[in-house]
């Protein structure tokens, strides 16, 4: 048994401990939010915060998040109204909506370092995410949304 | 045409009737059964259900992959209905021939729909309207609509649209001649700013997609698939594979055979009860495969044969004059070669389809375009007659042309008659970069000749590819019209001789179309191409680019040198080839990147025609350290009328990375038969630090019927990127991808 809090709530989990964080999410609780691109690491759709800080879910184990709190999209606000998720929704920034999660997951973790990012850390931190419909532009628009709305 | 509807029973034993899946799912519901079932007093079409609580039904027959089509459609009845946004519900339309065509493809869910769409929202305002008439004895003409009111002002009586709604089933669907569409100055909400109805869904995780759905018992399957195309299985060893803890069983999927169509790949399925536990199985997978006569196909040779194949003559496709006796008496003489590799899809979401049968019948969700070829795919696989099939369609996580074929749909629905089990199928990264549906590898040779005074009096284009067609019919090597008209028979020259010939080339791969398919590669070498003789007439290339084209004007057959053009199957006399609007975006796309005062400014421009838009792009690039950065671009797309702005904006901006992704990464190169890129770490695609630090998008403000708007956004994107880098470095780019010039890869 593994004991994880996920998204606040405490799971007792019964699975292989080399189990990556991604499935454990998506085939053992349900929680469908996260989303698999790649399995390796590379595009970012797999997106959760493990203790605060950004992991891609389907190269992590679920054995490193042992006794540690995992936070996902579902856990990131109950209603859905993060500053990121209504700058989101305001600049429509989505188009398939695939990757956003995980975009959104990692904007998050950011802001909550660098309130207010520049250009280029905003450009360095969502370097791992990938977007295949080329949202990009629209993603740095609503992260300087989100991050003046934070002042 | 509007008719009542008839419900088709599918699976009526489950209560499935038409449009069995809402899209914001709460996940923690299976969503085995009908969210949505109908209950309408009123269905003046299988579009619209009105119930006698005044809510409506809209039923979307278009797969939504990030165009926002739920949005426009859902705006747009409600214009034309007067209907109240706030009661309206949109429920996604299984596959049914009931609604025609569902492919969704091509650029065509409004361009080819518009105002019949239009239409059927207005014939259902006026049954209401006809209904209260009836009811209060006033003439039609006295009433108004607002909001899914009628009201008659004079005796101050109003009635819901819901309260209408059972008279207005009784009642016969007024005819055409009394239905009458908006004017342009009534309209709500077309052609304005139009929320996005899915945009909360996306942002907090709770869209569901393929690989979203869960069933009970259901069970994942991760399939080895041939590493070369026509490969089959000689020996398995599972021992490994069935000692992976959650792994339930192995079967063998049935081999693949020409032609490959939409039919599974063959290999050996590994189902398990976690995909973690099927990709593992797989993994330990001991195969032998035979080999396949595509076992030797290898880009580098194949390159080299198209490049020796379009040195030749090709097969006449178009004929202006005489091109060959002008090339001879030219004074100069400009040829180059345009190389065009394997692009991929590569959609962030993965192929993924689930299946079940029930009674003796197939359910499936899948993120599939194309819901009733997936339904014939499937029931192929699962040998039952497609009319015992039912596919509910997902969101799509992107799909670009790849989730139009149904053959990860045929797989699952292959593995849930073979098992009895509600199976999944999920595609892996890998998979799905090794076993795509190939866009076409190219050749093109230009070669056009010039007078003394430096005007170009000869243009002639080979265009060497193996055809899609070849996918459904083996060996097929010659494109079709259908092929050409991408981009060289419906190209408007102001040029007296003008030659297309297309030169065979044969296929060992399966070949697919990608979003704006052929027109990529055409639109490369044409607007490559007028840059270099911009460079030979040591003229500006916007200049250029305005006298090839020539004066404003529809162009004929005759004028183009062909003898037909099925113009993405709409006709000439709404569509026609019209030199004046391509030659209108260029200039207006060069007003606003402020091309004539771009004083140190590295800027490219191209332009294009396809899929019934013109779209102009300028690119801007400058120096920053060791690389060559894409700063500003600037697109101007005439697409007649616009629906929806912002989506049509979010997909010029998408067009961009596109054209961006397969002008500097590429797609693949062939070894020995195989794909040899297999992840992001080999297959490099455009992340955000490379992406413009601006995209400025123009829409030309049209009433001319719509055109496509998903993919003409693309083709430019690659020669603006060359001619730009030509700016910078004086060095040019004739073959794709170019990424290490620019310091990228």
């Amino acid at each position: 048994m593994i004991e994880v809090q996920i998204n606040g709530k405490k799971h007792q989990l019964d699975v292989e401990p080399d189990m990556p964080i991604l499935w454990v999410l998506r085939d053992v609780l349900g929680l469908t939010g996260t989303k698999y691109g790649c399995g390796q690491a590379l595009c970012g759709a797999c997106t959760v915060h493990l203790d605060g800080r950004v992991v891609r879910a389907c190269v992590t184990p679920v054995s490193r998040a042992a006794g540690k709190s995992v936070t996902t999209i579902e856990g990131l606000t109950a209603k859905g109204d993060h500053p990121l998720q209504k700058a989101w929704v305001d600049l429509k920034v989505p188009q398939c909506g695939f990757c956003q999660s995980g975009q959104i997951m990692t904007a998050a973790a950011l802001l909550k370092k660098k309130p207010r990012p520049t250009d280029a850390e905003i450009d360095q931190s969502m370097a791992g995410n990938l977007c295949r419909c080329g949202t990009y532009t629209r993603i740095r628009a609503a992260i300087k949304r989100a991050s003046e709305e934070g002042r | 045409m509007i008719a009542h509807v008839t419900r088709r029973g599918l699976l009526s034993g489950l209560g499935l009737g038409l449009g069995a899946l809402t899209l914001g799912l709460d996940l923690s519901a299976a969503p085995q059964r009908s969210t949505a079932t109908v209950h309408a007093a009123f269905d003046p079409s299988v579009f619209i259900h009105v119930a006698t609580d005044n809510t409506i039904q809209l039923v979307c027959h278009r797969s939504e992959m990030g165009q926002g089509i739920r949005s426009t459609w859902v705006y747009l009845f409600a214009d034309e209905m007067d209907a109240d946004v706030e009661t309206i519900t949109l429920v996604q339309a299984d596959g049914d021939a009931a609604y025609g065509d569902q492919n969704t493809d091509g650029s065509s869910s409004i361009r080819r729909r518009y105002t019949e769409l239009r239409r059927f929202a207005a014939t259902a305002r006026r049954a209401l309207l006809e209904a209260a008439a009836s009811q209060w004895r006033v003439k039609p003409e006295s009433l108004t609509v607002k909001d899914s009111m009628v009201s008659h002002a004079a005796s101050k009586r109003s009635a819901t649209f819901g309260e209408l709604a059972v008279a207005a089933a009784k009642a016969k669907l007024p005819p055409p001649a009394r239905v009458t569409l908006k004017e342009k100055k009534d309209l709500r909400y077309i052609g304005k700013e139009i929320p996005m109805a899915d945009a909360p869904l996306f942002a907090t995780g709770k869209a569901a997609y393929a690989a979203d759905v869960r069933l009970d018992g259901m069970l994942v399957a991760v399939i080895a698939r041939p590493p070369v195309l026509g490969a089959t299985l000689m020996a398995v060893d599972d021992s490994a594979a069935k000692k992976i803890p959650g792994v339930k069983q192995i079967v063998r999927m049935p081999p693949a055979s020409e032609p490959y169509a939409f039919k599974p790949w063959g290999g050996v399925a590994v189902l398990a009860d976690n995909t973690w536990a099927a990709m593992r199985g797989r993994a330990a997978l001991e195969l032998t495969w035979a080999s396949s006569p595509h076992g030797s196909y290898d880009s580098a040779a194949y390159k080299q044969s198209m490049a020796a194949a379009v040195q030749k003559p090709g097969e006449e496709r178009r004929n202006k004059g005489d091109a060959e006796a002008a090339l001879k008496a030219a004074s100069t003489m400009v040829e180059r070669d345009y190389y065009v590799p394997h692009l991929l899809h590569t959609p962030m979401e993965p192929p993924a389809a689930t299946a079940r049968m029930v009674n003796g019948g197939l359910e499936v969700w899948a993120c599939t375009q194309n819901p009733q070829t997936a339904t014939t795919s499937a029931a192929e696989a699962a040998g039952v007659k497609p009319e015992d099939v039912v596919v509910h369609v997902t969101f799509l996580g992107g799909a670009f042309g790849r989730k139009s074929k149904g053959d990860f749909v045929a797989e699952a629905a292959f593995l849930a008659k073979t098992t009895g089990k509600p199976v999944r199928v999920q595609w892996t990264r890998e998979d799905d970069i090794q076993h795509d549906y190939f866009n076409a590898v190219s050749m093109q040779r230009f070669t056009a000749g010039l007078d003394a005074g430096g005007k170009v009096t000869a243009w002639r284009h080979r265009t060497a590819f193996p055809p899609i067609a070849s996918t459904f019919s083996a060996g097929a090597d010659t494109p079709s019209e259908r092929d050409l008209q991408q981009g060289v028979l419906d190209l408007a020259l102001a040029v007296p001789n003008v030659r297309a010939e297309a030169v065979s080339a044969s296929a060992h791969v399966r070949i697919g179309w990608l979003r704006s398919v052929y027109n990529i590669f055409h639109g490369f070498g044409v607007g490559s191409f007028i840059d270099e003789l911009a460079t030979a007439k040591k003229q500006d290339p916007r200049d250029t680019w305005l006298e090839l084209i020539g004066p404003a004007r529809q162009m004929s057959l005759s004028d183009l040198g062909i003898k037909g053009l099925s113009n993405y199957g709409a006709s000439l006399k709404d569509h026609p080839v019209d030199a004046g609007r391509l030659k209108g975006v260029i200039e207006r796309v060069t007003a606003e990147a402020k091309w004539s005062q771009r004083g140190p400014r590295a800027l490219g421009l191209a332009a294009h025609r396809s899929f019934l838009a013109y779209v102009a792009t300028v690119v801007s690039v400058k120096k920053v350290g060791s690389k060559v950065a894409v700063d500003e671009v600037w697109v101007t797309i005439d697409a007649g009328t616009v629906v929806n702005p912002d989506r049509a904006r979010a997909q010029m901006e998408g067009s961009v990375i596109f054209g961006m992704n397969l002008a500097l990464h590429g797609g693949v190169e062939f070894a020995k038969g195989m794909p040899t890129a297999s992840n992001f770490h080999d297959l490099k695609l455009l992340r955000i630090g490379d992406a413009p630090r601006k995209i400025h998008v123009t829409l030309v403000d049209s009433d001319r019927p719509p055109s496509g708007v998903g993919e003409p956004g693309v083709p430019p994107v690659a020669p603006a990127l060359a001619n730009a880098f030509f700016a910078l470095e004086g060095k040019r780019l004739r073959d794709l991808p170019f990424g290490r010039a620019f310091g990228m890869s």
